[in-house]
């Protein structure tokens, strides 16, 4: 979340005038009870499993520790260095990195550009498209992601097919370690970019009029108007859109798992399906929770990047 | 009205747009119609050569996806009915009840949405099974149980009802419950049903946490169940596209109905902060 | 199930099916739970590893009071159930691998009989692709299976891990030269260099002649029948695995009756794994599924030796060589498959893939070695 968020600073005496309730009077014995439910499941089994996931990723946890719990070593930050000897991780972080960096961007341009064209003045039926491009986003990505292991089959599915018919030549999407990362891509910015075309849409409704009419009075082109004065005004609206779907694709999973189990060649094998497979097909458990941490410290990283660049850019502006 | 050239253009590449974006979806309906074999032939039909409902038949008899679906249901409601009740107190609380430690427990509670869900999964599991929910309903519930999402939601309305209101109410000698109940709860209305309609679709939709915490095929939800169906019959793709519609229907019809409300989930989730 | 439920009153039996692909997991994840049934079956590959995990009842106890006995199966099939000279599982279904082929097309080629050594099976599949032309193949191996390299390996005399399962034998020369053979067949291009989840239906493509022959298991009976138009029932058979010089070994699988610890029902479980290895009931579920009983008195059964598809599995029954019986096989076998893909893609060497193998296994068993040397110390066994 952005750190934009606040909470009005409790004023000594509120806006009706009347004096502050006593912090340990019946409203606060209320509040404290009605947070309580909240609260406490969410310190028990989010917060708890976080803290505890820390402290297994210390330790050599596996199957033998499963049968024999005096089995488990502790080895400090072993499986940090384990995970950084290996290629299948530094393979799985620069598959993610790519579905980050590569992927979203991708996905937030498609939303905006779809969003520019369903908001513009002269579209007709602007709640159908909005609800159309919205479907993917609702349907489960389970089943949508089988129907797309069969569209791009190479003999028999549709996107070949359709391909065929401008002269491009059979490619095998999942089968080819070239091709299949992109092709999960497609199916990811097809499932999402109506999420953020709604944000998008939004955003523009609340960019006022006065500007883009004063731009047009100035002799500014379509192109123009949209890069001095929508863009600037979306500036908001873009970062919360970046940073959230950079963080959803750090976290692609369905995808690859139904799809191509991380294959062809781990050509897709992102780091949420390598912990997957680390902790519950081979229940190496202490090091799947190093690098559920690993991942939690890239995004953090990511995320503030982000951040920090549209500061810049804002005071550049 | 007057069509000028690039309007024209504009909307007809909006509708191009728009079919795109249906076609898979379309294709999986048409495919889970076709006769068996029929869609792994070159070039892809598009259209059944005759419908046939044989697909549907076999789900709901030989594979049992009846019993996947009324889990999905059972989670979904019981989901949605458990976050309803618990944000909605939270939020109001954390908008509008002065307790001890209110500011810095939110701070807390957003840190969470910070967190990728992957990292407590696997102590998660661990947890439960100490506790032997590990394979049962209620081990799948767990993380549909409250939401910090829907705190953050119910706070930000609950924020805007008017202090005299809860005051003067107070002064009658009204109860914080009874306040809660008679005055907040029916203002929060439209929000709650937004939630509902977030959490419903979120928790039917979910993936990998049933996934992973579920080993028995009686209580697959429809998503574990339809992965699994892949295993044992990839190469049926009729049959897998039956079971694909049988998932998306439900979720695309309440979509499609309840529309407003989602979508004003989705623009409070982005509002500033 | 239900001749089971009338001949003891009072037992009921609730049967739960799980797809194999997924088994290892589910089953893992129910031992784990807590939630695992009282009777199970369990592929044998994994016996191990249920065993070390303590998932499993020993069965010494049960098996003294009764006929059941190594006599009475495939001794190398018994075998795979014994971990630590602890038997844990009673063999109910055999499953080795070997070549399912058409007749018509290998006739065409010019063969009247799949050939029995490896260089005869290569000549057949190039014979066999070149009768096809373009777009047509010998043999479909998929690339993520790790049967056949490792099948291979064991026909060349490769131990696969050496130092009593603590170390990786894929760069010793056994190995090395089963895997050159493995890749040269992808190498010539008689086996199309695709994984089984890109194949849309390999019945459809047998049927329609795309390749001649898979490598595959006993389940396959059923399927063949089910699943190939009736033009081509007549037209396709099995055969024996073909060795370095001659017939050779092929892996010794199936699944085992195995009781789960934590049953509350132990003898009522034991009753119903003395049914279903009763021979009758082997082979009924011969009849039923295709999949072939462990018991050899059920082969005395006409049916299974008068049909040539089951005698071939007969033979290949009696070379059959286990897989390493180390809990982490599952994992190693994983890893066997990934290189061998890689190397078949070009993406790497056969050298460097074994290496890499060697290199992998070897991290994987660190922690079996460091129980052993414990174990070796003194130290509380593990």
């Amino acid at each position: 979340m952005s750190a934009g968020v606040g909470v009005a600073p409790a004023a000594a005496v509120d806006a009706g005038g009347a004096k502050r309730a006593p912090l340990a009077g019946p409203q606060a014995r209320a509040g404290l009870a009605l947070a309580l439910p909240s609260v406490a499941l969410i310190l028990v089994f989010f917060f708890g499993p976080v803290l505890y996931g820390a402290w297994l990723s210390l330790t050599d946890f596996d199957i033998y520790a499963l049968a024999d719990p005096s089995s488990v070593r502790f080895i400090g930050l072993g499986n940090y260095a384990h995970a950084f000897a290996e290629t299948d991780f530094w393979n799985a972080l620069r598959i993610t990195l790519v579905y980050a960096f590569v992927g979203a961007p991708i996905s937030v341009a498609v939303s905006l550009a779809a969003a520019l064209l369903v908001d513009a003045k002269t579209t007709r039926w602007k709640p159908f498209f909005r609800a159309v491009y919205f479907a993917p986003v609702v349907t489960t990505l389970v089943a949508v992601a089988i129907v797309w292991r069969y569209l791009y089959q190479p003999q028999y599915g549709l996107v070949n097919a359709f391909l065929a018919k401008f002269g491009i030549p059979r490619v095998d999407w999942l089968g080819d370690p070239h091709w299949a990362l992109p092709a999960i891509l497609v199916l990811a910015v097809w499932k999402n970019f109506g999420y953020n075309l709604l944000i998008f849409v939004a955003g523009l409704q609340n960019v006022p009029r006065e500007l883009h009419e004063a731009a047009e009075l100035d002799g500014a082109r379509a192109w123009q108007k949209f890069w001095n004065v929508t863009l600037p005004e979306l500036a908001p609206v873009f970062l919360f859109v970046s940073v959230t779907t950079v963080i959803n694709y750090f976290q692609l999973f369905a995808e690859p798992y139904v799809m191509t189990q991380g294959g062809p060649l781990k050509s897709t094998n992102s780091l949420v399906l390598l912990m997957y497979e680390q902790g519950f097909r081979w229940w190496r458990l202490g090091y799947a929770a190093a690098l559920a941490f690993i991942l939690f410290a890239v995004i953090l990283v990511a995320t503030a990047a982000q951040m920090w660049l549209q500061q810049r850019r804002e005071r550049a502006a | 009205m007057k069509l000028r050239p690039g309007a024209l253009i504009l909307n007809a590449v909006l509708i191009g747009g728009a079919f795109l974006t249906v076609a898979p979806l379309l294709w999986m309906l048409s495919a889970s119609l076709m006769p068996t074999g029929q869609a792994n032939t070159s070039p892809p039909p598009l259209l059944p050569s005759r419908v046939t409902f044989e697909h549907y038949v076999e789900l709901f008899t030989h594979l049992n996806l009846a019993q996947s679906f009324a889990n999905s249901l059972l989670v979904s409601v019981v989901g949605t009915l458990a976050t309803l009740v618990t944000s909605s107190m939270a939020g109001y609380a954390f908008a509008k009840l002065r307790f001890p430690g209110r500011e810095a427990l939110f701070r807390l509670l957003l840190t969470a949405m910070l967190v990728p869900a992957q990292v407590g999964m696997l102590p998660l599991f661990l947890m439960l099974k100490k506790l032997g929910l590990v394979n049962t309903y209620g081990g799948v519930l767990i993380p549909w149980l409250a939401s910090v999402f829907g705190i953050f939601l119910v706070r930000q309305v609950a924020q805007a009802i008017p202090e005299d209101l809860l005051n003067s109410a107070r002064l009658d000698g009204a109860g914080e419950w009874r306040i809660y109940r008679s005055i907040v709860l029916p203002n929060l209305g439209p929000v709650l049903a937004t939630l509902a309609v977030f959490v419903f679709m979120s928790s039917w939709n979910d993936f990998l946490w049933p996934l992973v915490i579920l080993s028995d095929d009686r209580r697959y939800t429809l998503p574990v169940a339809l992965a699994s169906l892949v295993g044992e019959h990839v190469q049926d793709t009729e049959l897998m596209m039956a079971g694909a519609v049988v998932t998306v229907l439900p979720v695309l019809a309440l979509f499609v109905v309840l529309q407003r409300w989602y979508i004003r989930g989705v623009m409070a989730g982005s509002v500033k902060g | 199930m239900r001749d089971f439920e009338r001949e003891h009153p009072g037992i009921r039996v609730q049967v739960q099916q799980i797809p194999w692909t997924a088994a290892h997991e589910k089953l893992l994840t129910a031992h784990v739970g807590g939630s695992l049934p009282d009777v199970g079956q369990l592929g044998n590959s994994w016996i191990s590893e249920f065993g070390t995990l303590k998932a499993l009842v020993p069965l010494d106890p049960w098996l003294a009071h009764g006929a059941l006995g190594r006599d009475a199966y495939f001794g190398g099939i018994w075998d795979t159930n014994v971990l630590d000279g602890v038997t844990y599982g009673v063999p109910w279904y055999v499953d080795t691998r070997l070549l399912f082929y058409r007749k018509d097309m290998l006739a065409r080629a010019g063969y009247s009989s799949m050939p029995t050594d490896w260089r005869g099976w290569k000549a057949c599949l190039r014979a066999i692709k070149e009768h096809g032309g373009p777009g047509r193949y010998g043999i479909f191996l998929p690339t993520n299976e790790w049967m056949t390299p490792v099948v291979l390996g064991l026909q060349a005399g490769s131990p696969l891990l050496a130092d009593g399962g603590t170390r990786g034998a894929f760069q010793e020369p056994e190995f090395r030269r089963a895997f050159e053979f493995y890749l040269g067949i992808f190498r010539d291009k008689l086996a199309p260099a695709i994984g089984f989840n890109e194949i849309a239906n390999k019945y459809q493509e047998l049927s329609r002649g795309t390749f001649a022959m898979m490598v595959t298991g006993p389940w396959e009976l059923g399927e063949f029948t089910r699943r190939l138009p009736d033009s081509l029932q007549t037209q396709w058979s099995t055969a024996v695995m073909p060795g370095p010089n001659g017939p050779g070994a092929s892996f010794a699988g199936g699944s085992s009756l195995v009781m789960f610890h934590g049953t509350r029902h132990p003898a009522e479980a034991w009753e119903l794994v003395k049914f279903l290895s009763r021979p009758e009931q082997q082979v009924r579920f011969w009849r039923l599924t295709g999949d072939l009983p462990a018991r050899r008195e059920a082969w005395a059964d006409t049916v299974l030796t008068a049909d040539e598809r089951t005698r071939a599995f007969g033979d290949q029954l009696t070379h059959t060589v286990p897989c390493p019986m180390v809990p982490e096989w599952e994992e190693i076998a994983t890893r066997v498959y990934e290189q061998a893909d890689r190397a078949i893609r070009g993406a790497t060497s056969a050298d460097s893939a074994l290496a890499t193998l060697d290199r992998l296994v070897d991290k994987m068993l660190e922690k079996r070695r460091w129980l052993a040397s414990r174990r070796a110390a003194g130290a509380k066994k593990s």
